[in-house]
Order: structure tokens, then C-alpha cells, then sequence
């Protein structure tokens, strides 16, 4: 673990990673996300019980399995950062927060334009919903922690333990749909049984997941740049960096 | 042990308890009674040996029974059955139903409970299963047709 | 296209608001989140451009008023 992460701990050979995967992700991501889009939208069969609006699950699904993923990221940047005392960990875990809450709203708020034509409903307190919108909370609460604190190795500490005791939520939001009755149906593709879709519409919804993990990947290796940047703004390193990069409305 | 560091593990080990606490609390509650709705059988027969009284307000979820959906031609009123795996529940409501309300479908009303096995609704929402086709398959494989809402003719004609 | 024309893809089987606001939101955000970050990017270069200029400043003042003995 450690001789694998050891090179990482230099901020600056992170920063050289993202930059290198930064394009790729960014422009497979951008291109698989509009093509997913397209598909879904225009292309693909339409819902026999629940007619067009069911296309909503072209973005709903992509953001609730990223919602998901991003937490599970974040909080092992910040176990990481809380067992070895990694920097670049808990600047990883503040890159993923952001990008992760984000997912998290749009996931509830798609759920609500969704929910309202089929079950009657913006909003139901019911098990998945209401652990949906703690999952939520816990992305505000890692982020509002980490920028209470003045010392920032402080605060990668504190926001990194409500993130690790936080990863609890995931499978109460995972299982809830079975171990509780609730408004919010079962798993359609995130299951061990076959997707319950035919492949003209599970694809363009299997693409469309990929699109948003690639988009959100380069979204997250950008903000952790960011991140790096803030910390060493003053190294060597970043000021050759930024000398050598053009910026907009410096005179010349 | 100075001072800062003190400090710093009594901030940290605050949070940890905190949320630990919440966590906990939040567990207790859920498995307590995070249930949405009470199925018909368990407002007959009771849950975990807790039959609901009349005058109740409760959340039932159910099937709707095919061919015991009522509709006054005056007004919006409506009454269907509802069943699970054994005893039926009616339902009587006012109001509007949502789009995927269907004879057959899964829905959960919240109201009062008038007598042991009726209830008054004052909210019908409608419940769906995780699985989507399209309407061609769906015909093919289950002889569902499915009419969408606003060309059904039924109920609520003045509606849309 | 599954669709007959333009407008009715545009109606989505009756839910066109609902759809197009779920769209709408999620892309919206999805953009917004990418152009916070990339600015930010843009803004610490610029912070250090300016760091930059302004210790080059100090420098040549301070060559000068050694060279030329004036005070600044």
C-alpha cells in the first residue's frame, strides 16, 4: 500500500498524473455523456406502464450510482489520509465532496421531477429517499467541517472521520428498498439477477452511467489540482507551472 | 500531552461520538418503524401483534383489485379494493389520482381508518416495479396494454 | 428517432416539464461544477502571475534605490 502510494504523496507527481488523464476523461466523457443523451432521449423505446417520462432514469440512475461511488471515494481518500497520514489524501477526499454533493442534489432532484408525474409525489419520506437526502447532508457536513478549521491538516482530520463514520449510510441507502417497504421500487440494474430492461434501453443507460463517471473523474483530477495548487502556490514548481501558462488579461 | 493536541483529540474524538450517537439514534429509529405503509393483511390481522384502531391515521399499501374501482360520475370520488396476500382493505378517496393509478397497480394511500377494514384517503400515490419495456414487449409478454392516461376516457374525462 | 416530429419530442408523451426540468437540472449543475473548477484552476495561475509581478517590482525597486541611493 504505502510503496504504491509513496510517489502520490508528492503533490507534484499527482498533479502531473491529472494532467495527463485530464483530456482523456474530459473529451470520452463529454462525448459518451451526449451520446447517451441523444440515445436516451430520442432514440430508445419508450416505457410501456410509464411512457416518456421514464426517461428521466437517463440522468437520475447515472447520478444516484455516482452519488454513491463518489462517497466511497472520498471516504477512502480520507482513511487513507487519517491511517497514513497521506497530505494528498484528504486534498483528493475535499476534491471529491464537492462533486459528489453536487450528484447527490441532482439525483434527488431528478427523483422529484420524476416522482411527481408517476407516484403523485415530489416527496416521500420513505426509507430511500430520506437516506438519500443524509447522504447529501454528509457531503455538506465533510465539506462545512473541513472549511470550519484554520489549520487545514486539522481539518482534513476532522472532516476525514465524518467522512469514514458516514460510508455507514451506504448500505442502509443500497438495502433500503429491501429491507423496508417503500414508495421507491427495487434495483433495476445495480443487482445480482440480469438488468430487469430490455438492451435497447439498457444501453444507452449503461453508457450514460459511463459518461457520468468520466465526466465526474475529470470534474474530480481538476478540483484536486486546484487543490494541490492552493497548498504549494508558493513551491517552485507551481510557479514555474503557471509562468509557463498563459492567463487571461495579464499584460505582456 | 500539550495542550493543541489536546485540544485537537477532544475535537475529534466530540465529532466521532457525535456522530456515532446520531448514527446509532437513527438506526434505532429506522429499524423501529421505518416501514412506509402497513399492508392490507397487517391492518387486518395486525403487525407484530399491533392491530391498527378505528380512527387510526394510518398508510396502507397494496394491489388494487381488478374490476372494484368505483367512480361517482359527479364528482372526483372513488373507492377500490386493496389486497396483498390475503384480506382485502376498501379505500374510498377525493381527489385526483396520479397518472400510474391502474387497476392491478401497486398504490399507497394515507388516511384514516373508519372502520376495521375500510379507510377514508385523503392522498393515493402510486407505486412501480423496477421493470421497464416498451409497449410492444410488454403486449407480447404479459397481454398488458397499457392506455396512457391522458387518452384513457374513464375517469376524470373533464380533467385533461 | 422514436419520436414522430419535433414536437412531439419535445412533449415527451405529456411529460415534457418534468423531463426537460430533470435534464435540465442535472446538466446545468454537471456544467456549472466543471466551470467553478476550471476558472479556479485559471485564478491560481493568475494569484501566482501576480506574485510573480510583484516580488519583480520589489526587486527592481530596491536595485534602484541601491544603485542610484534614492529612497522610495
Amino acid at each position: 500500500m504505502w510503496k504504491w502510494l509513496h510517489p502520490y504523496a508528492k503533490t507534484e507527481r499527482t498533479y502531473q498524473l491529472c494532467q495527463l488523464l485530464l483530456p482523456w476523461f474530459s473529451v470520452f466523457g463529454l462525448f459518451i455523456i451526449i451520446l447517451a443523451t441523444v440515445w436516451g432521449l430520442a432514440f430508445a423505446p419508450t416505457d410501456y406502464q410509464q411512457s416518456d417520462a421514464y426517461r428521466i432514469i437517463y440522468v437520475h440512475v447515472p447520478t444516484a450510482v455516482l452519488s454513491k461511488s463518489l462517497y466511497i471515494a472520498m471516504a477512502v481518500a480520507a482513511f487513507v489520509g487519517l491511517v497514513w497520514q497521506v497530505k494528498t489524501s484528504f486534498m483528493a477526499m475535499m476534491a471529491f465532496a464537492p462533486v459528489g454533493a453536487t450528484v447527490t442534489f441532482v439525483s434527488l432532484v431528478t427523483g422529484a421531477a420524476w416522482g411527481k408525474p408517476m407516484w403523485g409525489t415530489w416527496w416521500e419520506w420513505d426509507a430511500r429517499l430520506t437516506s438519500q437526502l443524509i447522504l447529501l447532508f454528509l457531503f455538506l457536513g465533510v465539506i462545512s467541517l473541513y472549511k470550519a478549521f484554520d489549520d487545514k491538516q486539522q481539518a482534513g482530520k476532522a472532516a476525514g472521520v465524518m467522512a469514514v463514520v458516514g460510508i455507514i449510510n451506504l448500505p442502509i441507502i443500497h438495502y433500503s428498498v429491501e429491507w423496508w417497504n417503500t414508495l421507491h421500487q427495487g434495483a433495476t440494474i445495480m443487482k445480482l439477477d440480469k438488468p430487469s430492461m430490455p438492451p435497447e434501453m439498457l444501453w444507452p443507460l449503461l453508457l450514460s452511467i459511463l459518461g457520468w463517471i468520466l465526466v465526474c473523474g475529470a470534474i474530480s483530477m481538476l478540483r484536486l489540482q486546484n487543490e494541490i495548487l492552493q497548498r504549494d502556490l508558493k513551491r517552485p514548481w507551481v510557479v514555474k507551472l503557471a509562468l509557463n501558462e498563459h492567463v487571461w488579461g495579464d499584460k505582456k | 500531552m500539550n495542550p493543541r493536541r489536546q485540544k485537537r483529540l477532544m475535537v475529534v474524538s466530540a465529532i466521532v461520538i457525535v456522530i456515532a450517537a446520531a448514527v446509532g439514534l437513527m438506526l434505532y429509529a429506522l429499524n423501529q418503524n421505518i416501514d412506509l405503509f402497513y399492508t392490507p393483511s397487517e391492518v387486518i390481522q395486525g403487525k407484530e401483534g399491533n392491530i391498527p384502531e378505528v380512527g387510526q391515521r394510518l398508510r396502507i399499501g397494496g394491489m388494487v383489485v381488478e374490476g372494484t374501482v368505483k367512480r361517482d360520475q359527479e364528482t372526483l370520488a372513488v373507492s377500490f379494493d386493496l389486497v396483498d396476500t390475503g384480506p382485502i382493505v376498501t379505500v374510498s378517496y377525493q381527489g385526483i389520482l396520479p397518472d400510474l393509478f391502474r387497476e392491478g397497480q401497486g398504490i399507497v394511500a394515507t388516511g384514516i381508518l373508519t372502520s376495521p377494514n375500510h379507510i377514508d384517503a385523503h392522498e393515493v400515490l402510486a407505486k412501480h416495479d423496477e421493470e421497464y419495456m416498451p409497449p410492444e414487449l410488454a403486449e407480447k409478454m404479459k397481454g398488458i396494454k397499457h392506455v396512457k392516461p391522458s387518452e384513457s376516457s374513464d375517469y376524470e374525462s373533464g380533467a385533461y | 428517432m422514436y419520436f414522430d416530429g419535433f414536437q412531439s419530442f419535445l412533449d415527451m408523451g405529456g411529460y415534457g416539464l418534468y423531463v426537460w426540468l430533470s435534464f435540465g437540472v442535472s446538466f446545468l449543475s454537471l456544467a456549472w461544477l466543471w466551470l467553478d473548477s476550471f476558472f479556479s484552476k485559471k485564478a491560481l495561475f493568475k494569484n501566482v502571475h501576480a506574485e510573480q509581478a510583484r516580488l519583480a517590482r520589489i526587486k527592481v525597486a530596491s536595485e534602484n534605490s541601491e544603485n542610484n541611493g534614492v529612497q522610495v
